[in-house]
């Protein structure tokens, strides 16, 4: 039977159980929307602008472990979803963007609404096509979803001219997706692994740094058990929030420019660093030659470009985070039982006592209502089991350090390349992929103001985000620099924002506002008990900085504390 | 060898002939900040794949996440560093060099000392075609320098792996 290219692209979304799109229309792409309209199974979220269509495609795909899907029209639709594309790239989430193209005919005749998207987003996205050739669509689309979601996950884009979407032919749809040069390694090579876990067992002061890959290949119960098995104390990167308990005495929070002191000295001293699913980005490592100096490093990664690309590790393991610990595990059944819990105290013992004579904390004001406050009972009301999405800058910091993340795929925020304006549309994802769960954007006042227009696709679709501004009137984590810096010369970073309990209240939805400590909690309680959008506006300590701070090019134990 | 020039390395890559591997392979380059110092493509006898050798600078680290980047591509089937194996090199130029009244003899012998050929004279001028390995072809087109080059065009450096001795 024949189908339109517009009906084939509804197809093989159904057959990849696709069930909610983002997207915004335009000239080229209206037979694909004709055909949305007829296919009930999937329901479109109409946004305000094509880049929160990609975030939210993102926020969707981290909360449900699903493919995300976005889909626009050419030309302007597509340079719109660039910073959503880029930011999924860094962060491995996989999305699929579709977007809509000139016709064929046209194609590099500066058309009317015509871009090169594939050549724009080839350094952004993991893998994108133009499809010439309706015969071509079905294998192109389970293929796109295939590389999307497979090995270390990330965007593909397929650009589909409007001649693609309206021709016609008998599809074919692969059963199986084989694509001839992708094979990504999931299975850990068995020696490597049992050389790790010699060294790993004779070591005195081992460390998990963890990453982004234990959420995405959701080991996080494998790595709760080789942990506690050997009594290792966790640290993890902003990536990896809630791969392990936020609550557990081996936990020692977030490391890096902003983790804990604790976290930052237990790397600098370990003796064994176990990285699984981390990159040593730049923001973890500091100064690259006095990171982990005393240790071996052992790294899991399923992407051996991550593996020794800025630090030259000592055990290189190639695969996935869940079959890597799972054999470890397994290992660990056949060697001799020993106290671990005994043998590991001296070092436990001295990881607690960072924790102890340094741990997170800020001074409490009386007047004034301090960020961390904010987010410290947010953590206490909401038990700590919240979607939460940050935008960037300070209150993504506040965000990472005050809010134990219990679970994985809680966290979302834009990490590699911080965008701001990702918290409000992720929030939505994460809302359409968990209707019943309490979401809440942990924002600042700069970086709302970068998406505020998806309130009224919020309100529009009755997603009760809840949405925490830490509103310092500033740029507030540039401001820091200059502060600290600059010689607090403050060049564009105070910033005026609207009233931000009227402009809820004109998109429709439940503006409140804290001004004083002790009007927090009431107004927290009142937004979770709302099944509307709520905007909560903390008017919060305009010059507070995140502590501690690892300086830029400096070691990881140079922290400055307050 | 220059001291201060980092290892030359001579990457062969079996793509798929598809449009735009090209610009993926370039585009991974320069994105990442790595040197081409030559490159050249052509099909296979398997019409769906083409190979390019690229002929690229910089220490072990880099070479190493050049070769493991490359391989990330989708439609990149094979990466091979033949600069790690035993392999044979060759680069073709074309060059056109000045030879006037006493220099004309001087140039022939170079060209023959070197096995060029003459492809093309004037009054004031031979073409020369030179082929062989990186060396061979700086060193030629050193002396030829001083006759005064007036255009040359290099196909870039073309390489094979030697065949296993028994
Ligand atoms: C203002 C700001 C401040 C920041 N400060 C900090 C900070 O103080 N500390 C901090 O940690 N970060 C911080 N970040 C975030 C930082 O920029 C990076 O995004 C983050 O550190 C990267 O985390 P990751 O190493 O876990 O890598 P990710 O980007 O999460 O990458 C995941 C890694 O896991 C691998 N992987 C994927 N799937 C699998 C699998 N199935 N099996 C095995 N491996 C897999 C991938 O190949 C990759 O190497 C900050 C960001 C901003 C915007
Ligand atoms: C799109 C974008 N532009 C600029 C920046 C640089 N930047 C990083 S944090 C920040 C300040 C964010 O201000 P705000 O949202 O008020 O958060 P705060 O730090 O005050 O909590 C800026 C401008 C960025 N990360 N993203
Ligand atoms: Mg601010």
């Amino acid at each position: 039977m024949k189908l339109t290219g517009a009906q084939i692209l509804m197809k093989c979304l159904e057959r990849e159980g696709v069930k909610h799109i983002f997207g915004y229309p335009g000239g080229v792409v209206l037979d694909i929307y004709d055909e949305l309209a007829r296919t009930p199974s999937i329901r479109h979220i109409l946004v305000r602008h094509e880049q929160a269509a990609v975030h939210a495609a993102d926020g969707y795909a981290r909360a449900s472990a699903q493919v995300g899907v976005a889909l626009v029209t050419s030309g302007p639709g597509a340079t719109n979803t660039v910073t959503g594309i880029a930011s999924a790239y860094l962060d491995s989430i996989p999305i699929v963007v579709f977007t809509g193209q000139v016709p064929t005919g046209l194609i590099g005749n500066d058309a009317f609404q015509e871009v090169d998207i594939v050549g724009i987003t080839r350094p952004c996205t993991k893998h994108n096509y133009l499809v010439k050739d309706v015969k071509d669509l079905a294998r192109t689309i389970h293929e796109a979803f295939h590389i999307a979601r497979s090995g270390r996950p990330g965007p593909v884009l397929v650009d589909l001219p409007k001649d693609v979407s309206q021709g016609s032919t008998a599809p074919k749809f692969p059963e199986v997706v084989k694509i001839k040069s992708y094979n990504p390694t999931y299975h850990a090579n068995p020696r490597q692994v049992a050389r790790a876990l010699d060294m790993i067992l004779r070591a005195q002061r081992p460390v998990l740094y963890t990453g982004g890959g234990i959420v995405l290949s959701d080991s996080s119960e494998d790595l709760y058990k080789f942990a506690t098995s050997l009594q290792i104390p966790v640290t993890s990167t902003l990536m990896g929030l809630g791969g392990f308990p936020g609550d557990h005495p081996l936990w020692m929070g977030m490391l890096g420019m902003h983790g804990t002191y604790c976290a930052n000295m237990a790397v600098s001293q370990a003796d064994v660093l176990i990285a699984v699913g981390a990159r040593f980005d730049d923001r973890v490592t500091g100064k690259l030659s006095e990171f982990a100096p005393h240790a071996k490093i052992v790294h899991i990664d399923i992407d051996p470009s991550s593996i020794s690309k800025n630090v030259q590790v000592d055990i290189p393991i190639v695969g996935d985070c869940k079959d890597t610990l799972g054999q470890l595990n397994e290992l660990l059944k056949d060697k001799p039982v020993r106290d671990w819990t005994e043998l590991r105290r001296p070092w436990l013992d001295t990881v607690n006592g960072w924790s102890a004579t340094h741990p997170l904390t800020y001074v409490w004001d009386d007047k004034v209502i301090k960020p961390q406050f904010v987010v410290e009972k947010l953590y206490e009301l909401t038990q700590g089991e919240a979607y939460i999405t940050t935008e960037v800058g300070q209150n993504q910091m506040w965000a990472a350090q005050f809010y134990k993340f219990r679970h994985p795929r809680r966290l979302m925020t834009s990490g590699g390349l911080g965008v701001m304006g990702y918290g409000l549309p992720a929030a939505m994802g994460v809302q359409m992929a968990k209707p019943d769960a309490c979401v809440i954007d942990i924002a600042g006042d700069g970086s709302i103001q970068m998406n505020i227009q998806e309130l009224i696709t919020v309100v529009d679709n009755d997603l009760p985000v809840k949405i925490a501004i830490l509103n310092n009137s500033f740029l507030g984590m540039v401001r820091q620099w200059q502060q600290l810096f600059y010689d607090r010369r403050y060049s564009a970073t105070p910033m005026t924002a609207p009233d931000f309990v009227k402009l809820a209240e004109a998109y429709g939805a439940v503006g409140l506002r804290a001004t004083k400590p002790e009007e927090v909690e009431p107004v927290i309680r009142e937004a979770l008990n709302t099944r509307r959008p709520v905007i909560m506006d903390f008017k919060v300590e305009p010059e507070e900085c995140v502590m501690p701070m690892v300086p830029a090019g400096k070691a990881m134990h140079e922290m400055l504390l307050a | 060898m220059d001291p201060k020039m980092e290892p030359r390395h001579t990457i062969a890559i079996w793509v798929d002939n598809t449009p735009g591997v090209l610009s993926r392979v370039t585009g991974l380059f320069s994105g990442r900040g790595f040197n081409i110092e030559s490159l050249c493509v052509a099909e296979t006898m398997d019409p769906e794949v083409s190979r390019i050798t690229i002929v690229s600078t910089g220490d072990e680290q880099i070479t190493e996440q050049i070769i493991k980047q490359l391989h990330k591509l989708i439609n990149i089937i094979k990466v091979v560093d033949l600069s790690e194996l035993e392999h044979v090199e060759r680069e073709m130029v074309l060059v056109r060099v000045k030879a006037e009244d006493k220099s004309r003899a001087e140039v022939l012998r170079i060209a023959d000392i070197f096995r060029c050929r003459v492809v093309d004279v004037s009054a004031s001028t031979y073409t020369l075609e030179i082929t062989g390995n990186h060396d061979k072809i700086r060193a030629v087109l050193d002396l030829l320098k001083n006759h005064g080059i007036q255009e040359v065009a290099r196909t870039g450096t073309l390489a094979i792996q030697r065949s296993k001795k028994e």
